[in-house]
């Protein structure tokens, strides 16, 4: 796969999308507010702080939510606790923006790579890399998007994103790329 | 020039390069051996034809005895007499030197033909007898194979168990090329990693070989089309075909040992469960249905059971299920560990071969065997990351994955623990070995 190309992709699905995205996100406004809080993490809020002075300097044409929206739009990979197959709360806002934005493009299609680190056995962990992917993948659907834009696959530890034993690649490979197809 | 002279040397000179040669492309490194381990002579074997033999017949079979750890062949040069048959053996020689056993043997080529001769006899020292020999042909290139034969017929008449030298082993290679790119390589080697080849080159993962019974077919999983697939491939003629398509994650591909089922484990109906395909009939039958995840079955010797791993009382146990009545009735094997996986019973039907995770604080994955009726468990490993256990043949040695300074290797272990031998990778990740049955 070719990421760059994703993400010039993504970046023109963004741009399409935004549109949809603030009529859908001013409807659940107060769900929103309650997702900030509660899963407010280090790289929330400061890719929040970044993104007001972005906002200033541009048209001023976006407002705070469809910023939050396309910094969200732009994580694609989420990582796990070591054993646990279920994402973590902070990224729980990211998946909605995600869940919205698959929800306002019906033809959309994304796949998600459930990965997992290299201990325990290959055949597990291609079990506990699809059971990742399927929590991101429940999450979506629950909010909006359909089944049928989303393909889920495990490559359990077959494709680790940083090779060693170390605690560092260890925690870099637990986890779920969002990929669009 | 005295004729015979000069074939002597060239003898005496091939003899040294056919050593030589055997020595470099050795590629197993015995790591420990048997505390008392059994004294044999293997005599280099005479070569009465021209030329030299690409390989050193005695050489292999020495290095097969050492490998398995019961025995200690004697050095060659500690040699007092090197005889190539019967009439030339004088057992006070061997008894001087406290060997038990003795091994010689003498190869010719039929004249105008490609084919070898090899005439072998070992002997039993003490008792000062003759316990086994014959002559067996085949071509030049069939040394390696008349080699192992000769190990196989030496390790049954001192052990009484049958051996396993001839048998073969399929793993899979992780070339990593670039960040971007892995090359992914199913390969079959001989049982000590001699004479690999390459099956299947994929730059997407390629997982979980299994050996049909026969040993000419190869079942495996395959991401090419982006998604795990099980195929099976026919292993002389490269030929395969796809055996699933099923939605979501398609893995374990495992032959019942009577050949007619494949079992698997499929998501198709939400998470992964053990299913068995008939391979005639092509009938599907679903065997576990339970929300959590239920993966790597093994078959029983009789293929009226499978064993499985499920996280149905939270963390990974190890289950058994009995497919021959009408509903299925599964059985806990395991319970004392915090994580038991992959299981998969010795041919005594008796000790169980998994991986075990003793205590949620240390996440170190080890290859242990359970007696299932007194409850025993020896642990054979001490290394932290070791999976893919593989059972040879005649039960006497565990193949499995571990890592080395960083690398995947294939690691062997005696079921007893005693004796270790390693298959250092040449390249890239080694992992997932299978042994294959008894291929003859």
């Amino acid at each position: 796969m070719t990421k760059k190309s994703i993400q010039t992709i993504k970046m023109g699905l963004m741009a399409i999308s935004l549109f949809a995205l603030v009529a859908c996100s001013s409807t659940s406004d107060t769900e929103e507010g309650a997702m900030g809080e509660e899963g407010s993490s280090g790289s929330g809020s400061s890719t929040a702080s970044s993104a007001r002075t972005n906002a200033g300097s541009t048209s001023g044409q976006l407002t705070q939510e469809e910023i939050r929206a396309e910094n969200a739009l732009r994580q694609t990979v989420f990582y796990f606790d070591f054993d646990i197959a279920e994402f973590k709360p902070a990224d729980r806002e990211t998946l909605t923006f995600h869940a919205r934005h698959l929800a306002a493009n019906s033809g959309e299609r994304i796949r998600l790579e459930g990965h997992a680190d290299e201990r325990g056995t290959r055949e597990y962990n291609l079990a506990l890399g699809e059971r990742r992917a399927n929590s991101i993948l429940n999450y979506l659907i629950v909010n909006g998007a359909s089944r049928s834009q989303i393909e889920v696959v495990s490559y359990g530890e077959e494709q680790p994103a940083q090779a060693g034993q170390s605690d560092n690649a260890y925690s870099r490979n637990r986890r779920v790329e969002v990929v669009a197809r | 020039m005295n004729l015979r002279k000069s074939l002597t040397i060239i003898l005496v000179g091939s003899l040294y390069l056919m050593s030589f040669s055997a020595y470099a492309e050795l590629s197993i490194q015995i790591t420990q051996g048997s505390d008392n381990p059994i004294p044999i002579a293997v005599v280099p074997f005479s070569w009465q034809g021209n030329g030299v033999l690409s390989e050193d017949i005695s050489q292999i079979v020495m290095n097969d005895l050492e490998q398995v750890g019961e025995f200690s062949p004697l050095s060659r040069s500690n040699m007092l007499s090197m005889p190539s048959e019967e009439q030339e053996v004088f057992y006070r020689d061997w008894r001087i030197l406290a060997q038990d056993y003795l091994l010689v043997g003498k190869i010719d080529r039929t004249s105008g033909s490609q084919l070898v001769q090899v005439q072998y006899e070992f002997f039993d020292i003490n008792r000062e007898i003759k316990l086994a020999g014959e002559v067996l042909t085949g071509s030049v290139t069939q040394l390696r194979d008349i080699a192992h034969e000769i190990s196989n017929v030496v390790f049954e008449q001192v052990t009484g168990t049958r051996g396993a030298f001839t048998s073969e082993i399929l793993y899979v290679v992780a070339d990593y090329v670039n960040p971007e790119r892995t090359n992914f390589r199913l390969e079959k080697a001989d049982y000590d990693g001699q004479r690999a080849q390459i099956l299947l080159e994929s730059v997407e993962p390629i997982m979980s070989p299994s050996w049909s019974p026969t040993g000419r077919d190869v079942a495996y999983v395959s991401f090419e089309t982006d998604l795990p697939r099980i195929y099976i491939q026919n292993i002389a003629t490269g030929e395969r075909r796809q055996i699933t398509n099923y939605p979501n994650l398609n893995s374990s591909p495992e032959f019942s040992p009577d050949g007619t089922k494949l079992a698997m484990v499929l998501s198709k109906d939400g998470s992964p469960d053990i299913y068995v395909q008939d391979l005639t009939t092509n009938q599907l039958t679903r065997i576990t249905d339970h929300p959590l995840i239920d993966t790597e079955p093994s078959w029983t010797a009789d293929s009226k059971s499978i064993v499985f791993m499920s996280e149905r009382t939270g963390q990974p146990q190890i289950y058994q299920i009995d497919l021959g009545a009408s509903s299925f009735e599964v059985e806990r094997l395991t319970y004392d560990c915090f994580q038991c996986l992959n299981g998969m019973f010795l041919p005594d039907g008796v000790n169980l071969v998994h991986v075990r995770r003793e205590t949620r604080q240390d996440p170190d994955y080890q290859i242990a065997v359970l007696n299932i009726e007194t409850l025993r468990v020896i642990s054979l490993t001490s290394t932290s990351l070791d999976e893919s256990p593989s059972i040879a043949p005649n039960g006497s040695m565990i193949m499995y994955a571990t890592k080395f300074n960083g690398r995947g290797v294939l690691d062997a272990v005696s079921i007893d623990g005693m004796v270790r031998f390693r298959l250092p990778s040449t390249q890239g990740d080694v992992r997932e070995p299978a042994w294959s049955p008894f291929l003859n």
